[in-house]
């Protein structure tokens, strides 16, 4: 599209009312032309980042560590403390989705060191044979784990993957706007707030949310039940006015939504905003995840890429990110050291209550298939 | 004509509807309010916080530095092309010419796509490099076009005087051809150019760790409804842009 | 056109003067990076899908007959109407713009142009983004009109198919433009002036003598937009709130969320088919470029 630009005949349109008439006057300016270009090339080579770059001046010589996140993941007191602290360099792409998350690594985007899937993905990811054994010796702070995340299903001994951060999936809502906290997923099918809801931009968390109003798992193989919760959502799509991942919590706080599908974090921040924001898990239930550190197996510097899982585990550090992104950590000993109001907020500190109606994802093989096609499908029409 | 009154209002109008979204967003990246599209006093935090976002700065590095090196690779090959294409009979010139401007008219999604496959195909780790050559790939046919254009224009006979006065082949090029393509050739510089600096989708597509243009960065700020850290940045490359497009004008202008 | 007698003389002293090989290194490059990964796509699209994606060396037709479900037979639909619309739209608003420009005096002429050509030469996203700033719910359309009491409640544009619509049109103007101006700049004066003579009022002026001898622009115009318009990504992608799918996105969707290769690639064949032959059926009847040059 931009490529357009080239067609001639209009830039050459333009060019024509200057367009010398005479032989002579061309021979004559060519070399006017060519000085403007050396200053041009040389105004280019000149506008090298320099003092930003003071520290990178021997960044061939320095270890460049590649790390692919959750595009809020990454703040920027975490990179320059572990880059003080090694001397290395970090640099962090970001995605939105899982899914997202794999198909850039199939894609050839190789030679990135550490990666953060979901429980899931973690092990579609080992099937894949992409991750990389990990040495328990390198990372002592995995010893630190919860009780609730230790041995999960998909990674029980931790050789591939750690838990790094974790939490629940629920509704982000403006309590100003609604008369009673909404207690079920249906609420976001209500047509009082059309044009008010967004969802998340996810394919298995959108159809588990869908799965979970039917009373079906999340997880869900029948064919039946999955179209079923495909029809629903094609009802609702009328009412949503985005789907996304990444920028709903502004949305909430702006006041441009007042239902949000999301992950308890961002809710959590969005309501710093504006105080009238909160966060429920409905009765019917929901995901329960976890987001996992993983070296993978094409990574050239897998001994530092263990460094920086360990020391994105160390208390100090998850605490202090607990306290920025409002997502709790994996390690049992950062609660103590999160601030006070958050150890009680229900949105990133889910009360023992809740977890009686959480499931975990899994990998659904073929199955995934039927969800592709009706995600796909929700999208188009 | 006569009714000159209501062209002039409808052309004003069109002017103010190009023109318009772009001065917005100038006049409130120096809104000091974060959220709202209120006025709420001037301030000038937010292109404080551009200075010192350091990604975003790396984004321009790489950006400048893919631009310059497929910007030479295309204007190389396509300023060859060009000459070397004059020397075919013109049928062939035409299937040829026809050939390599078709990536001109394939949907970009797809020139991403159809890289992206390749690389993956042959192995060839996504980069910096790969963005570049997909860079160069479609950049080739722009100036090859422009410069095809002016080449056609030349009076011929220089060339034919060239030769009677014994010159070789490359003499003729590089004393007469070249200098006389010279304005199309920084014309199609220019454009190539700009449009690597501008490229989104094929960089999306064939970009790998660490490769993350200004264009991409743009999108992921956009995509997080990040702050109107934006509006600064968008204001910075609205001055950029236009200043390169009077500097082009200048350029034009001077040569008359 | 191009006097042939000053073609046929100087292909013969310039098939003397100047080799051709010169051609090879493009000519290289281009059926490395251009042909190559297009086969490659065309290849794949007859393969199967891996089981997490990727492709599986399997032949299989299906991904084509996939494409015959009405619904992604809507999705093109969907498309090439959008295509047609930000066509007919800038058509519409640029028609005018473009005989202002080409009636304007001479001088002032390279101004206008250089005032139409400047927005677009600032970055696309930017200027998508500028739409998304102006057309939110909070976003500055809405904040004036209700300011100024002409609404009662957020008008709700942005991420539907008139955001798109706008982005589309704002981004493709242009192109329309500039072709229309090349076309009516070089229309005989004194033929519209006989126009005038013969119909007394402008519209017939216009319809009956002006429109049908531009025609050749305003076939241009149109294809410059309807063309990229068909495989638009980032407008519908930013504009649409992934609610608004058109195929370019249908085509990241399926490589890289779905990671269905095969099929990914079977939709962008059939899309890069369809503007292909487009292309090709307007460059056989006469080609843009003598349209537009061979007057000179």
């Amino acid at each position: 599209m931009i490529a357009k630009k080239a067609f001639s005949p209009p830039d050459h349109q333009i060019a024509k009312p200057y367009f010398p008439r005479s032989l002579g006057q061309i021979t004559r300016s060519p070399r006017r032309a060519w000085l403007i270009a050396i200053v041009f090339v040389m105004s280019l080579m000149a506008c090298q980042p320099t003092s930003e770059d003071g520290p990178k001046k021997a960044h061939e010589a320095q270890p460049t560590l590649y790390y692919f996140t959750w595009s809020d993941y990454v703040g920027p007191n975490l990179i320059e403390e572990f880059e003080r602290q090694t001397g290395a360099r970090v640099v962090v792409d970001t995605f939105g989705s899982n899914e997202e998350l794999l198909a850039k690594l199939q894609s050839g985007a190789t030679g990135y060191d550490v990666a953060v899937p979901s429980d899931f993905m973690v092990s579609i990811m080992m099937k894949l044979g992409l991750l990389a054994e990990l040495n328990p010796a390198a990372i002592p702070n995995a010893d630190l784990l919860l009780d609730r995340l230790q041995r999960l299903p998909f990674d029980p001994d931790h050789r591939y993957s750690v838990p790094y951060l974790w939490g629940t999936v629920g509704i982000g809502y403006d309590s100003s706007f609604l008369n009673a906290p909404p207690d079920s997923w249906d609420v976001l099918w209500d047509p009082r707030y059309k044009g008010r809801i967004s969802m998340l931009n996810d394919q298995r968390e959108v159809f588990g949310l869908a799965l979970r109003s039917l009373g079906a798992s999340i997880n869900s193989r029948d064919p039946a039940v999955i179209d079923r919760a495909k029809q629903k959502l094609l009802q609702q799509k009328a009412l949503v006015k985005v789907y996304t991942s990444e920028n709903y919590d502004q949305l909430l706080a702006a006041g441009e939504v007042v239902l949000a599908h999301g992950w308890g974090g961002a809710v959590a921040r969005a309501a710093v905003q504006r105080p009238s924001i909160k966060y429920v898990i409905p009765k019917e239930g929901g995901t329960i995840w976890s987001d996992c550190l993983v070296v993978l197996q094409s990574s050239r510097n897998k001994e530092l890429a263990m460094r920086f899982v360990n020391y994105l585990l160390d208390g100090q550090v998850a605490a202090h990110t607990t306290n920025r992104l409002r997502f709790a950590s994996s390690n049992r000993e950062a609660k103590a050291l999160v601030s006070p109001e958050l150890r009680e907020n229900p949105a990133v500190y889910p009360p023992d209550s809740v977890f009686e109606r959480l499931e975990w994802m899994e990998d659904l093989g073929e199955t995934i298939r039927l969800y592709d096609r009706g995600w796909t499908e929700l999208k188009l029409r | 004509m006569k009714p000159r009154g209501w062209l002039l209002g409808i052309s004003l109008a069109n002017l103010l509807f190009l023109y318009g979204p772009i001065a917005v967003l100038v006049a409130f990246s120096f809104n000091s309010s974060r959220l709202s599209a209120t006025w709420n006093g001037p301030s000038l935090q937010w292109y404080r916080e551009l200075l010192f976002d350091h990604a975003l700065l790396v984004a321009v590095q790489n950006s400048m530095i893919v631009a310059a090196v497929s910007t030479a690779i295309a204007s190389i090959l396509g300023v060859a092309a060009a000459v070397g294409l004059e020397s075919l009979p013109v049928r062939k010139q035409r299937i040829i010419e026809g050939a390599m401007l078709l990536p001109l008219i394939v949907p970009e999604v797809m020139l991403g796509v159809a890289l992206m496959l390749l690389f993956v195909t042959i192995k060839w780790p996504l980069s910096l490099v790969t963005v570049t050559i997909g860079h160069a790939a479609f950049n080739v046919p722009v100036v090859m076009v422009i410069v095809r254009t002016r080449l056609r224009k030349l009076d011929p006979h220089l060339l034919e005087a060239a030769a009677d006065l014994g010159a070789t082949p490359w003499q003729a090029f590089r004393r007469v051809t070249l200098p006389l393509l010279a304005p199309a050739i920084i014309g199609s510089v220019l454009l190539a150019f700009t449009i690597s600096l501008d490229d989104f989708i094929v960089t999306f597509f064939t970009g790998g760790p660490g490769s993350t243009t200004l264009p991409l960065k743009v999108y992921s700020m956009i995509k997080s409804g990040v702050s109107p850290e934006i509006n600064a940045l968008s204001a910075v490359l609205v001055v950029v842009s236009m200043a390169l497009v009077a500097l082009a004008a200048a350029l034009q202008r001077e040569r008359k | 056109m191009i006097d042939p007698s000053s073609t046929a003389s100087r292909h013969h002293s310039t098939r003397q003067r100047h080799p051709y090989w010169p051609l090879i290194p493009a000519v290289l490059w281009m059926l490395a990076f251009f042909l190559l990964p297009l086969l490659l796509v065309f290849a794949i699209s007859f393969a199967s899908r891996g089981l997490y994606g990727g492709v599986r060396w399997v032949f299989s037709p299906s991904n084509y007959t996939m494409i015959l479900d009405p619904l992604y037979l809507w999705i093109y639909g969907r498309s090439i109407l959008l295509a047609f619309a930000t066509t007919g739209i800038c058509l519409v608003i640029g028609y005018p713009l473009a005989y202002f420009i080409a009636r304007a005096p001479a001088r002032w002429q390279g101004v206008w142009l250089l005032l139409v050509i400047i927005p677009f030469w600032t970055n696309f996203l930017v200027r998508t983004y500028a739409w998304m700033f102006i057309l939110r719910t909070e976003g500055l359309l809405n904040t004036v009109l209700l300011d100024v009491g002409m609404i009662r409640a957020p008008i709700e544009i942005l991420y539907t198919d008139w955001a798109v619509l706008i982005g589309l049109v704002y981004g493709y103007l242009p192109f329309m433009v500039l072709p229309l101006y090349a076309a009516i700049e070089r229309l005989n004066r004194s033929v519209v002036e006989a126009a005038w003579d013969l119909y007394a009022n402008g519209w017939s002026v216009f319809w009956r003598v002006i429109f049908p001898l531009t025609k050749s622009g305003i076939i241009a115009g149109c294809l410059l937009v309807f063309i990229p318009t068909i495989g638009a990504y980032i407008t519908p992608d930013l504009l649409g709130g992934a609610k608004t799918m058109m195929v370019g996105n249908l085509i990241q969707h399926e490589y890289l969320v779905i990671r269905d290769w095969p099929f990914g690639s079977a939709i962008s064949f059939v899309l890069m088919a369809l503007v292909v032959l487009g292309a090709l059926m307007y460059f056989k009847r006469g080609g843009v470029f003598e349209d537009v040059e061979g007057r000179r």
